[in-house]
């Protein structure tokens, strides 16, 4: 039975704020449908009293002053944005 | 343009003596490059590099020590942050994005006298396995223009075996580096985790991303990764290195003790490979390594399988981050935010970033996280216990990069789940944070094979001197 149906798509696409088309739906839940077919082989493993794994380091607490500084002026952050006004990033209607 | 391909060391010494300038092997790079513009190696060629390459034989001539790699012209993958130019991961999305800052990596280069010519095609965002994935079309392979160069840094690899400059920066994150070694016959080389700071690298896969690079040889190897590794104030992850990546490398087999790891030559692998990769090995116990089969019963399907959870769960939250309003591309016809949000990521974003997107989001997202993403992580430790365990007995392993040569342009992009197979014999490198380099072994129908050796964690220098010594058994170097 496949897991990852078009409505599950949807669901995940609505989390993940990508406004899919409807074609693209259908095609990505049978995509994805077969992917997570291939990594649904490790719930076979059993990992009773394995901790998980988050970084390979081993460093802890990694730490430098918190400083002020100014490395860039207001008009060097905003050149990459795509609308702006009076030196801010320029949005639309919030509702 | 075979210039470009000799040992670093021999050109930044003739650059120093003044037998060659830096403006002669940057004008030889920049012609090379346009030379061979049809493989879409290179996205975007520097202004600046011939003004950089004329202040470094200035410096020169008023008898300054420009540094170890006065002169040398390199190309950059694209997602790494350069200076005012272009970075775009080779991505819609970034497509408008030039860099006001620039990454460690690229400094810690130029201040050694490196002059980037030029940013180097890859699978968008680094997602995939052959550059087809490249939201500006595919790179071709140098050997055979109608398969792929491996990737994601296949531009990278194909730039440095079609002698566009003289090494290339990559990353690697599952493959990313090796694969397209292999498949172009160029040395890559991918170090552990934490020791070349990913700051101002574009981010995929922030636990397993790590950096390196492409060269001829592998002495050039051991150059810039000496370089580049650094403890960076601006990268909480990196790590101390060891005092020298380039002195006093044990480059002698004789009594060391190799594990062929047999599950990289499983019943899947092209006989070709196979046999480029045992070739090798026979010649390694010619030269004294005792080498002995090992098992690392985790090390394919459960390491992709866990991999191929990990990766799209941080990949969904690194690329969170593309809104549509602060830089990269805007939707032109979004009358709220929340349009803006949804159809800038839908416009702005490849079929393969929103693929990873969505399994990221599904594997966090409440009542599958501890099935998925929870397990993903204990299997990943599972891996890590299994490595350290092979690594009681011996001091490095052996095995190919992938279980196949380069494949055509197209075989596998119908199917997803096709691609990340190619990652098989690479991604549990990444899993336990291990390093590990390609070295060109041989050929299978015309087409290039490396050989993969991986060491414990940290284990640069063992892993250079051994590369060192396969190198000159294979008699790979150019």
């Amino acid at each position: 039975m496949s897991k990852i149906t078009p409505d599950e798509v949807r669901r995940i696409a609505a989390l993940a704020n990508i406004g899919l088309e409807e074609a693209e739906i259908e095609r990505m839940a049978a995509e994805l449908d077969k992917i997570v077919g291939f990594v649904e082989q490790l719930q076979d493993v059993d990992t009773s009293d394995v901790p998980p794994t988050d970084q390979v380091t081993g460093l802890v607490d990694v730490v430098r002053p918190d400083e002020v500084r100014s490395d860039y002026t207001r008009d060097e952050l905003l050149a990459n944005a795509p609308d702006q006004q009076d030196g801010f990033f320029k949005v639309k209607r919030v509702l | 343009m075979s210039d470009l391909r000799r040992p670093l060391a021999e050109l930044v010494a003739e650059v120093h003596s003044g037998k060659l300038s830096a403006t002669q092997l940057v004008t030889a790079s920049l012609e090379a490059i346009k030379q061979h513009e049809d493989y879409h190696a290179v996205l975007e060629v520097s202004e600046a590099a011939l003004a950089r390459a004329k202040a470094v034989d200035a410096q020169i001539k008023a008898g300054k020590d420009v540094g170890r790699l006065a002169g040398i012209p390199f190309i950059a993958k694209d997602n790494f942050l350069t200076h005012q130019t272009h970075t775009t991961a080779a991505s819609n999305m970034l497509k408008p994005f030039k860099a006001p800052y620039q990454a460690t990596a690229i400094e810690k280069l130029e201040a050694e006298g490196a002059i980037m010519v030029a940013k180097a095609n890859l699978d968008a965002f680094a997602h995939g396995s052959s550059t087809e994935n490249s939201d500006f079309g595919p790179t071709k392979n140098p050997v055979d223009p109608t398969r792929v160069p491996g990737g994601s840094s296949g531009g990278s690899a194909a730039a440095v075996a079609l002698g566009l400059a003289c090494f290339a920066t990559g990353t690697d994150t599952g493959s990313s580096i090796r694969l397209p070694a292999s498949f172009c016959g160029v040395v890559g080389m991918m170090p552990s985790y934490g020791l070349i700071s990913r700051y101002g690298v574009v981010a995929m896969g922030s636990s397993f991303d790590t950096i390196g690079a492409m060269t001829n040889h592998t002495a050039d190897m051991s150059l810039l990764i000496d370089i580049m590794a650094d403890k960076d104030p601006k990268d909480a992850t990196t790590v101390e290195r060891a005092k020298s990546y380039v002195d006093n490398l044990d480059s002698d087999l004789k009594g060391k003790k190799i594990g062929l790891v047999k599950e990289y030559l499983g019943e899947g692998t092209d006989p070709g490979v196979k046999q480029v990769i045992l070739a090798a090995v026979d010649k390694m116990k010619q030269a004294g390594a005792e080498v002995i089969d090992v098992s690392l019963p985790s090390a394919v399907e459960l390491a992709l399988a866990s991999y191929y959870i990990l990766i799209p769960a941080e990949v969904s939250s690194n690329l969170a981050r593309y809104d549509g309003i602060r830089y990269g591309y805007s939707t032109a016809d979004a009358k709220t935010l929340a349009d803006t949000y949804l159809r800038s990521r839908d416009e702005g974003f490849g079929a393969e970033a929103k693929r990873r997107i969505l399994i990221g989001t599904y594997v966090l997202s409440s009542g599958y996280y501890d099935a998925y993403y929870k397990q993903a992580q204990k299997v990943r430790t599972l891996l890590i216990r299994e490595f350290e365990a092979v690594f009681k007995d011996v001091d490095l392993l052996v095995g190919p990069n992938a279980p196949m040569p380069a494949f055509k342009l197209g075989e596998r992009t119908q199917d997803p789940l096709q691609m990340y197979l190619a990652d098989i014999c690479t991604v549990a490198v990444n899993l336990v944070g291990s390093t590990a380099i390609s070295v060109p072994a041989g050929e299978t129908q015309g087409l290039p094979v490396g050989v993969q050796l991986i060491a414990p964690q940290r284990g640069e220098r063992a892993l250079l001197g051994a590369a060192k010594a396969v190198e000159a058994l294979l008699g790979a170097a150019v």
